[in-house]
């Protein structure tokens, strides 16, 4: 870790500044996943904002749906009454994150942040693209066990964004409102958030210099209440997906109206497959639609030496997560 | 100063041997009393150490510049192989290795070479650990980077037959009967190859030392070590001092697993770094610096050949086992010990091959040998009951070894046949569908599965020393090491009992070369050597009072001769006429005695039966150890709910049930049958380092990527003990039970996981990959 400077910001124009002004300082929230990009010298920063005092807070019902200020905890959005009654999918994916020891710690915007766990981005002896662009991706011919089958290229195949929440966010069009150092907002659908590794992996987010995350926001739907988090994993707890899904569902009489689906773990970002939803939209209720949503979703996807269960894997968890969903 | 904590906040009555004693150094463990190797933070002057590690695992290093480094407030030194001063031995040469006692005969800083990833290439010292952390990051190292070899699956890698392996403790060949021929007139054959991922030990408490020169000629190390004797000696030898110069002090463990069984490169460079600065110097390895800094279980494959009669008896073994090793040494763990005698089979053959990589040398690893042993002949044994149509209990039954048929000795106890029959019944084997894939619960697969273990007593011995005070108070004192199972806890109670006192009378102290020499904490010797120690200690004790009484004028037992006399709480009597004796308090009080001392030395192969083990008694009594093969045996039985459609295997009951001799605390016993199943259930399941091909160098060392079970995976674990009296193996009769809780762990699971599914998985761990059958099996 290097040398840094630290202060707590008071107010958000001020720490808004700081980061725009210095390419190299960085905001600190709960710093869960922040502290370990800097122990092991992925991410050198001058100084670090401490944004903890600001009020970006709540957890509210809005006209149309939930509003998130981007400072709450996992563990208080997840437990949530309003969350857990009608957003399950968001609830659990939260829950089902982690540790609670980290939960209490990580804010909702530093966990849309969060950053790969590709073994080749985490340790700096290594080339890699994303961290060094330039140097190569030795995951393309090496350890991928963890890595991405869909929307990879040949520069990058991480699992950019390992983690939960922002699977579920995907799958139901939430809103992020950014602020910049000038005071202005402005609101980013979370599925134009994150980007393709293309021929720049390094380059994560649409985030602009300084530009902070304040609050998220999810419209109400049939379907956010009739919805679900699956996540496959090599042990019970404290682990990265193999494979999730987020699902809802709006359906009549045996019939889909409505479907939302998002899968992590395995996409280089948290994965909406609208290819699924067409396919479910309209449809009988039933396995053999779960399937055939199952092989759209999965259709291109792009399986390397040691990956290549995640295609197989990736169809059943959608598939149980829908008959869960549909009961 | 440092203040040795409090024991005894709980229950002291129930203190004998066997009785489930709350853990005497519990309070001063949860309240942070207890004082870890890096947590010596009073020593006057005490600084900090980093490693500088290599990113590369091949090549030379061209230039290391320090300027930068240097430069940072703070900084202390930072010594490389150009600089580090001259050792009298390293372990470079074979007699240097050998004096030493080094698990790795490579020592870094001591020349330009690159021989693995995370090899040290500098040690940097400063006032704070963050200025040597930052001080370590900013020396440049320039490494003329050559390509590696990542393992013996590299097309590249050169296979070679071993004549030894594990140091020269296995023949690299051995052969029994006539194998070959047996296995071709076999009516049932079977050959199926096991792959084993690389595992670590990944221990709480990381490798760490403190080490103190108090004087030009004395050196104390406050160290992380399952024997502070042995590592004495490796760092006496390296230093060219005496045995005495160097001080070694472990009191508490957190977790060892065999990674801390020697001495490995860190702890001599700290030590080395503490006499550059002239102060004392503290290093603790960071969780990634673990990873390859001491030792792990080798990646490995095994091809095991059953040829059998139609009835399912055992013909003939064939093993053969191909392992990765550094460019120095021949290790590999012995497979094949377990292969050779779990089972009455009239003939076998084991062969090891080795290839050397870029990769540190790989060490001990709880149960090393039998746990990958153990996962293929106990999964190939249950191929063949299904095979022959026999269940898997029977199949082992059926060739129920009755004498150790490697050595064609007896065995000094074997409760194994009591073992299946008290675990089936617990686990209720008799419900289980004797096909595979037909059990269901809801989406779930259910299956049951069982393993045998099996675990050496070791050759081993130790000594002790016991000072009684005539007011009712003792002192125990062993070098011995407590790993955090409870060594401190059964040998409070031994001692308690051996003098007739409640532990709470009792104070016993450990891990100090200061005191009486005992043997490392591993291979599952330390419960049965230190608890034999201490027993004839305790017997030294009582002999010198009888003696004091029958010269003493003043003593009913005054001219009684030493054999006749005997002793029953506390008091010493005649055995023909009880009444006539006296209590040891009178005794030492009329002459004047405030303490007593005995020493004992606790042996292998001296059972509580032989005259060897009573001490000054008859010493006519041949060695046991000539005549007995001397093991613990036990069952494990598991029942796994399989997630055809995800791959996922959930452990959801487990029953273990062993024999190991007298079992001195029913309660830190049981929570090691647990801690070693669970263990097991890791290898089984889930831990896997992955090491690149390309770039030999691990990709998952750290906590978060390397798992290993949390609570969540793990049901409630049924486990218990059959009570064993086994006269043969050591004073206290104590077998150990440190390693046998984790062999045959995999194989019951795998075995479960095949009784589920249909699928047999042959590759540790079973991740749900495998499951779906899109990854090699």
């Amino acid at each position: 870790m290097n040398n840094f400077a630290y202060q707590q910001a008071s107010k958000a124009k001020d720490a808004t500044a700081i980061v725009r002004d210095d390419k190299q300082a960085a905001y600190i929230a709960g710093g869960t996943t922040l502290l370990d990009l800097m122990k092991a010298n992925l991410e050198q920063h001058s100084q670090l904002v401490d944004i903890n005092l600001l009020p970006f807070k709540g957890i509210e019902k809005t006209n149309d749906g939930l509003r998130i200020g981007a400072m709450e905890r996992m563990s208080d959005v997840g437990e949530h009454p309003l969350v857990l009654q009608q957003f399950p999918a968001i609830s659990e994916s939260l829950l089902l994150a982690a540790s609670p020891q980290l939960r209490n710690m990580a804010s909702m915007g530093g966990n849309i942040l969060q950053r790969t766990r590709c073994g080749y981005f985490r340790d700096p002896a290594f080339p890699c693209n994303k961290r060094v662009p330039g140097s190569g991706c030795p995951a393309l011919q090496g350890d991928n066990h963890n890595l991405a089958i869909l929307g990879t290229s040949e520069a990058c195949i991480a699992t950019s964004y390992p983690g939960d929440l922002s699977v579920a966010l995907v799958a139901f069009d939430a809103v992020l409102t950014l602020e910049n150092a000038k005071g202005k907002q402005r609101r980013v659908p979370i599925t134009e958030f994150y980007l393709l590794p293309g021929t720049t992996p390094q380059k994560e987010t649409v985030l602009e210099p300084g530009e902070l995350i304040v609050a998220i926001t999810v419209p109400a739907a049939a379907y956010t209440q009739r919805s679900t988090y699956l996540k496959v994993r090599e042990r019970s707890s404290y682990a990265y997906a193999l494979a999730s899904a987020a699902v809802g569902l709006e359906v009549q009489n045996g019939t889909i109206r409505a479907a939302r689906v998002a899968l992590g773990g395995v996409g280089t970002q948290p994965w909406r497959s609208r290819e699924a939803e067409q396919v479910l939209t309209g449809a009988p209720a039933t396995e053999a639609t779960f399937r055939a949503a199952a092989a759209a979703a999965l259709r291109g996807a792009q399986p390397r030496e040691h990956n290549r269960f995640k295609v197989e894997l990736a169809q059943n968890t959608l598939v149980q997560a829908l008959q869960k969903v549909v009961g | 100063m440092d203040i040795e904590p409090a024991f005894f906040e709980t229950n002291p009555k129930a203190g004998s041997v066997g009785q489930p004693l709350d853990r005497v150094d519990g309070r001063a463990k949860v309240t942070g009393q207890a004082k870890y190797s890096a947590e010596y933070n009073n020593l006057p002057g005490l600084v900090h150490a980093v490693l500088k590690t290599s990113d590369v695992a091949k090549g030379r290093i061209q230039s290391i510049d320090i300027s930068l480094a240097q430069k940072e407030p703070g900084v202390l030194a930072i010594l490389t192989h150009q600089n580090l001063p001259k050792l009298a031995k390293t372990p470079n040469d074979p007699e240097g290795k050998k004096a030493i006692g080094a698990p790795m005969g490579f020592l870094p800083l001591t020349s330009d070479q690159v021989h693995y990833a995370g090899q040290p290439v500098a040690i940097v010292v400063a006032d704070t650990l963050e200025r040597a952390q930052h001080a370590a990051a900013l020396v440049r190292v320039q490494i003329a980077a050559e390509k590696p070899l990542a393992s013996y699956e590299d097309p590249k890698a050169e296979l070679f037959d071993p004549q030894k392996v594990q140091d020269g403790k296995t023949d690299g060949h051995t052969v029994r009967g006539n194998p070959k021929a047996a296995f071709a007139a076999a009516p049932v054959q079977l050959t199926h190859t096991y792959t084993h991922a690389i595992n670590h030990h990944n221990p709480m408490e990381p490798g760490a030392t403190t080490a103190h020169w108090e004087a030009p000629d004395r050196l104390t190390v406050y160290e992380s070590t399952q024997g502070v004797t042995r590592t004495q000696k490796a760092l006496s030898n390296m230093l060219g001092l005496a045995a005495e110069q160097v001080r070694v002090v472990t009191k508490y463990l957190g977790g060892g697993f065999g990674c801390k069984g020697s001495t490995w490169p860190h702890t001599v460079l700290t030590v080395q770094a503490a006499r550059a600065v002239g102060r004392p110097v503290k290093l603790s390895l960071t969780r990634p610096q673990m990873f390859t800094s001491m030792g792990h279980r080798e990646d490995q494959t095994q091809t095991l050949k059953i040829g059998a009669t139609k009835e399912g008896k055992l013909l003939a073994l064939i093993h053969e086992k191909t392992s990765t090793t550094s460019p120095w040494d021949n290790y590999a763990e012995p497979n094949s010990r377990i292969i050779n005698l779990l089972y009455n089979c009239p003939a076998f053959e084991s062969t090891y091959q080795l290839a050397r990589a870029n990769v540190m040398t790989s060490t001990f690893m709880r149960a090393p040998g039998e746990a990958p042993g153990s996962f293929a002949i106990e999964c190939s044994m249950d191929d063949l009951a299904y095979q022959v149509g026999l269940d898997p209990l029977q199949i082992r039954l059926l060739n129920y070894a009755d004498k150790d048929y490697s050595t064609n000795k007896p065995w000094s106890s074997k409760s194994l046949k009591q073992c299946y029959a008290r675990g089936a019944e617990l686990f209720g084997w008799s419900k289980r569908n004797p096909k595979a894939g037909q059990t269901r619960d809801g989406n779930l697969l259910v299956g049951m599965g069982m393993a045998t273990a099996s675990y050496p007593v070791h050759n081993n011995q130790g000594t002790a020393r016991v000072r009684l005070y005539a007011d009712g108070h003792a002192v125990v004192q062993t070098g011995a090491t407590d790993l955090g199972t409870g060594t401190y806890t059964v040998m409070t109670q031994v001692a308690a009992d051996a003098l007739w006192l409640t532990p709470d009378k009792v104070r016993f102290e450990l891990g100090d070369t200061k005191l009486p020499t005992a043997p490392n904490s591993g291979g599952s010797v330390a419960a049965g050597t230190v608890s034999s120690s201490i027993y004839m200690a305790a017997q030294d004790v009582w002999q010198r009072l009888i003696k004091m009484a029958i010269q003493d004028k003043k003593s009913p037992l005054y001219r009684a001769k030493a054999a006749d006399v005997m002793v029953e709480n506390g008091r010493m009597m005649l055995k023909a006429n009880k009444t006539k004796g006296e209590d040891y308090a009178a005794l030492m009080k009329r002459n004047e005695t405030t303490d007593i001392e005995g020493t004992g030395n606790g042996k292998y192969g001296a059972g509580y039966e032989s005259g060897l083990a009573a001490g000054s008694a008859d010493s006519g009594h041949q060695d046991d150890m000539a005549g007995h093969s001397m093991h613990s045996f036990g069952a494990h039985f598991c029942e796994v709910k399989v997630d055809p459609a995800l791959g996922t295997v959930r452990v959801t009951r487990w029953v273990s049930v062993h024999a190991a001799g007298r079992i001195l605390n029913a309660k830190t016993a049981r929570s090691q049958i647990i801690g070693g199943s669970i263990f097991g259930i890791g290898c089984a399941l889930m831990e896997r380092t992955v090491r690149d091909e390309n770039f030999a160098r691990y990709t998952n060392a750290s906590l978060a990527d390397y798992h290993i079970p949390v609570s969540a995976d793990i049901p409630d674990m049924q486990v218990e003990f059959i009570e064993e009296h086994d006269p043969y193996i050591n004073a206290m009769g104590v077998k150990g039970i440190g390693e046998i809780s984790m062999v045959g762990v995999a194989a019951a699971v795998a075995n479960a996981v095949y009784h589920a599914t249909g699928k047999r998985v042959r590759s540790l761990p079973i991740t749900p990959d495998k499951i779906l059958g899109a990854t090699p099996v």
